[in-house]
């Protein structure tokens, strides 16, 4: 008996114990999402100081600290003809010298506070950002609006960061990957249009900056009227507006037009540019013309339509030369768009012997994209674009360049809340009418930065068009 | 890293990395600051937290669970404790090679899908491969997070039952060019594999690159794939972090779902265990690049990550070259401008680290030659070490650097996602320290120390007589001006 009982407790056991083991999930299909949740997107509470600059708080208390951006719509295509890379030289130069200190005296009070202080320009827009443990923020908010608003453009510093930014050229002609990025937009836009030459200008117009040129920029451009200040973090508009009224509120200067960027001039014939790397290991390829600006109406169907053919890892072109083909470490497509049509290209770092079979296979995709796409692929490409959307939103870098996306773009209020429902709105009709408009290989540069000798003849035999051989210099005089 | 990042993002990556000191030396005499810029002390924010769940599956897999619900996102992080340290002498790469594998599918995940299945559903992903350690996260919308837990679940337990010869081809050529473009055809890029070299001695696990030699890659193999999966990615061998927007109690239901039939190993993963490299002396070495700008490297063997003299190296990396006021970016960039740029950073790993000083030369003046204006370079540099060597750093320079590591742990608190986010963080201080929420443990680190240890540090770890330099100079022919 009791060794029956035994045998029976010992069932029991068992038994138990499987039912609290796992059940093997089912595997055969995968398991489909749950509706997205609904994303409640941060309120911007809208101020104006008293010099009519607006001011725009995004509460977001994770993490103590603040970020502030000061963004001034003129950037480097407000730079006149004959000064290309002024916008960026007076940008590299705000923290040089501020107010009552030197360019070292800027550098330890900044990062004494535990700050990151710093200055660019894009296309558009120039940035001044502050991002700050926000116990430092009052601190830091005076040394911010000194580099700003009151640079002194100190002769022997814009010396040595000439000569830094001449020294960067040099090491540009040494990377395949940032020569290629420089030889393609002269080859599309020419020298003359300002998109043609990179955002620092030419060797040449940075020998003859002067520091009048660079206080000229800055009083012209760096107006209240002109201007947007963000606050991003672990901050409130009453505190925080006080502070910033103190530090920008007496700002002033001259409201001011900027004018638009006139469009460049399409391309009209398929040409091949080689720029001779002798020896490279890879050959940097990119492919493309003139694209669409910011402004578009096509916006929403050229984003759909970019992320199917090489935004995302999925998209063909990196599915076909490096998935399928294993000719590059991968391929992307871009559009660039800014004020006026800025560049679309297609491209990748293709081993050298790969070549020419690389070519054949981006204008395979190139010309494919013009075709139907099935509806599948539209429908993962907008759901990539829409359901990841809320990452601009988690931290407050990446909040404040959102919101300042909106000031120099003038995207609408409604911009970030009606994002997901117009990308939902493309169709795949959509999507071959802007491919159809927007891509047209049989008209694109095709831009080879790579090992000439070893590569020509390759290319030469696909006879996708003339072959032009570029001089380094030709690309960045 | 598995996939294509275009060039400006990796450049700034580049110098992010690079720039992991911020320093100074004394400030210019000058006029009074105003008082806003002189806080009496560093300014102390309050303990750090991490607040997290974690249990043990009975497979082995340790799971972590973090909740924080700014945006609708969860991210899924997975470490697998293996990196390039445990390859096989001709096989150097594959640690690498594998997590490209892992992208491929697996038993119930054609060839494809996983890409696919996961953008479907808005999510991003990527795998990353160091010395020690493999780790991949997907980040998506936290309602898709059961669909990232079945694919994350089934490369875990069923990965070779997809794998082919075909599919292993079809990644070592994608290595490859990952090689090709990162390596041979960026400038100065075949450095850092000579300095491995240099530094460890034969047989020593970071003596090859995670990238691997060409010949390696070639000669890796199915049977390879077969054999290191079974071995090193158990699941006692990984952790899991799942954070964001998730509900502990019903993300810990799913993860026993979808992990409870990954099978376990047969034997557990030893320790890795390697005698301490040493250097006895100076070892000098100069190769050609096609570059037109020399440059030096300077490299010592340090402590292990979390050792006594760890941290003091991260301080030292500040004060010689963080900041426009660092030591040696005051002296060869700012003042003496014969310099392009310089950084100074302590790599820290588990088998012991490296710091390292790299300075790019300004292309040479007056017909001096690359060999003299390093010569030059490199004098400065030792006297600034000396310097530190002999008197702390100042209190305003050491305080500086310290308010620096402070803000970065702060600003390190803002994202979840993707790499270095607090997924990846709590992961990465579970595998090193048994702690995932050793936040506030590392801060303290740096907050417990004073100018004299660094000084100490500086004196201990970076002999004058036992370090490496590599020069690189212009190829023949590519000096500046010349291949114009």
């Amino acid at each position: 008996m009791k060794r029956r009982l035994t045998i029976v407790l010992a069932l029991l056991v068992s038994a138990s114990v499987a039912l609290l083991a796992q059940q093997p999930p089912d595997r055969s299909v995968a398991p489909k999402p749950a509706p997205p949740p609904a994303l409640h997107l941060p309120s911007i509470q809208k101020r104006t100081l008293s010099n009519g600059l607006p001011v725009w708080i995004v509460e977001l208390h994770k993490v103590p600290v603040a970020h502030a951006t000061l963004v001034v719509r003129a950037g480097t295509a407000s730079d006149p003809r004959g000064k290309y890379g002024i916008a960026n030289l007076t940008a590299e130069m705000l923290d040089e010298g501020a107010g009552t200190r030197d360019a070292l005296q800027i550098a330890d009070a900044v990062d004494f506070l535990g700050a990151n202080l710093s200055t660019s320009s894009s296309s558009d827009a120039s940035y001044v950002d502050l991002q700050v443990p926000v116990a430092r923020l009052a601190d830091a908010l005076p040394i911010m609006a000194d580099v700003a608003l009151r640079p002194t453009f100190p002769q022997d510093e814009l010396k040595r960061v000439r000569e830094d930014l001449l020294t960067s050229i040099v090491e540009a002609e040494d990377d395949p990957a940032t020569l290629v990025q420089f030889a393609f937009p002269r080859i599309v836009f020419g020298p003359q249009h300002r998109y043609g030459t990179m955002s620092f200008g030419t060797a040449a117009t940075l020998k003859a900056f002067t520091i009048a040129d660079l206080k000229q920029f800055h009083s012209t451009h760096y107006v209240p009227s002109n201007s947007l200040l963000i606050v991003t973090g672990d901050v409130t508009p009453e505190t925080a507006v006080a502070r910033l009224e103190q530090s920008f509120g007496q700002w002033k200067g001259a409201p001011l037009q900027i004018p638009p960027v006139p469009a460049a001039p399409q391309l009209t014939s398929r040409q091949i540019y080689i720029v001779d790397k002798p020896g490279a290991a890879q050959s940097q390829i990119r492919i493309g013309w003139v694209g669409a600006p910011r402004s578009t109406p096509d916006y929403f169907a050229l984003r759909v339509m970019n992320t199917i053919l090489g935004e995302a890892f999925t998209s063909r072109l990196n599915q076909n030369l490096r998935e399928e083909h294993g000719y590059a470490y991968g391929a992307s497509s871009r559009f660039d768009m800014r004020g006026s049509a800025g560049p679309f290209y297609a491209a990748a770092g293709v081993q050298t012997d790969k070549t020419s079979e690389s070519l054949t296979e981006f204008f395979k995709e190139l010309d494919g994209i013009r075709k139907a796409v099935p509806a599948n692929e539209v429908e993962k490409a907008k759901n990539y674009l829409a359901l990841l959307m809320p990452r601009n939103f988690e931290t407050t870098g990446s909040l404040a360049n959102s919101l300042a996306q909106m000031f120099v773009y003038n995207l609408p209020a409604d911009y970030y809340s009606t994002y997901t429902q117009r990308v939902r709105a493309v169709t795949p009709a959509d999507v071959q009418r802007v491919a159809e408009k927007y891509i047209q290989p049989d008209k694109f540069a095709v831009v080879v930065v790579g090992d000439r000798k070893v590569i020509e003849p390759g290319i030469k035999a696909l006879n996708l068009g003339p072959i032009k051989s570029v001089e380094i210099d030709e690309i960045l005089r | 890293m598995r996939a294509f990042r275009n060039t400006a993002a990796a450049i700034a990556i580049a110098v992010i990395a690079g720039a992991v000191g911020h320093a100074q030396t004394t400030p210019k005499p000058a006029a009074p600051r105003p008082a806003a810029t002189r806080p009496a002390a560093a300014p102390r924010a309050g303990a750090l937290s991490v607040p997290f769940t974690q249990f043990t599956l009975p497979n082995g897999l340790h799971v972590i669970l973090h909740e924080d619900h700014t945006v609708p996102l969860a991210t899924v992080n997975v470490w697998y404790h293996v990196g390039s340290a445990r390859e096989k002498p001709g096989r150097t790469g594959f640690a690498h090679l594998f997590e490209h594998l892992m992208f491929e599918g697996s038993g119930h995940v054609k060839e494809g899908e996983f890409d696919t299945l996961l953008e479907a559903a808005g999510a991003t992903n990527n795998g990353s491969t160091q010395t020690d350690r493999t780790n991949y996260y997907i980040d998506l919308p936290s309602n898709a997070l059961e669909l990232a837990l079945f694919l994350e679940s089934d490369r875990m337990g069923y990965l070779i039952d997809a794998m082919s010869p075909a599919r292993v081809n079809g990644q070592r050529d994608v290595v490859k060019n990952e090689r090709r473009q990162s390596y041979e055809n960026a400038p100065y890029g075949l450095a850092d594999i000579e300095i491995a070299k240099m530094l460890y001695p034969e047989g020593h696990p970071y003596r090859w690159p995670t990238i691997g030699y060409m010949e390696d890659l070639t000669a890796a193999s199915y049977e390879d794939v077969v054999e290191f999966f079974k071995r090193y990615y158990q699941p006692s061998n990984a952790s899991l972090v799942i954070a964001g927007d998730i509900d502990q109690v019903k993300t810990r239901g799913l993860v026993e779902k979808w992990f409870s039939d990954v099978k376990a190993g047969t034997a557990p993963v030893a320790p890795i265990d390697f005698p301490h490299a040493m250097l006895t002396s100076v070892q000098k070495k100069t190769m050609q690049d096609r570059v037109q700008l020399p440059r030096l490297y300077i490299s010592w063997l340090t402590p292990p990550l979390y050792s006594p003299g760890d941290a003091e190296l991260d301080v030292v990396s500040q004060i010689l070259a963080g900041g426009k006021n660092s030591r040696l970016y005051k002296r060869l960039v700012y003042d003496l401008q014969i310099a392009q740029d310089v950084s100074a950073f302590e790599a820290s790993a588990a088998l012991g680290s490296q710091f390292q000083v790299v300075v790019t030369a300004r292309p040479p003046e007056n017909g001096a030659t690359p060999q003299a204006l390093i010569d030059r370079i490199r004098g400065i540099v030792d006297e600034e070490i000396a310097k530190l060597q002999k008197d702390p750093p100042t209190q305003r320079e050491f305080e500086r650097a310290i308010n620096q590591i402070e803000a970065s742990f702060l600003n390190r608190m803002e994202s979840t996602g993707g790499f270095g986010g607090k997924g990846d963080q709590l992961n990465a201080y579970y595998t090193n320290t048994g702690n995932p929420d050793y936040f506030n443990e590392d801060l303290s680190r740096y907050r417990s120390l004073s100018a004299t240890d660094v000084q100490s540090a500086a004196a201990f770890w970076l002999p004058a007589g036992r370090r490496i330099e590599l020069v690189v100079e212009p190829t023949k022919g590519s000096e500046p001006g010349k291949d114009k």
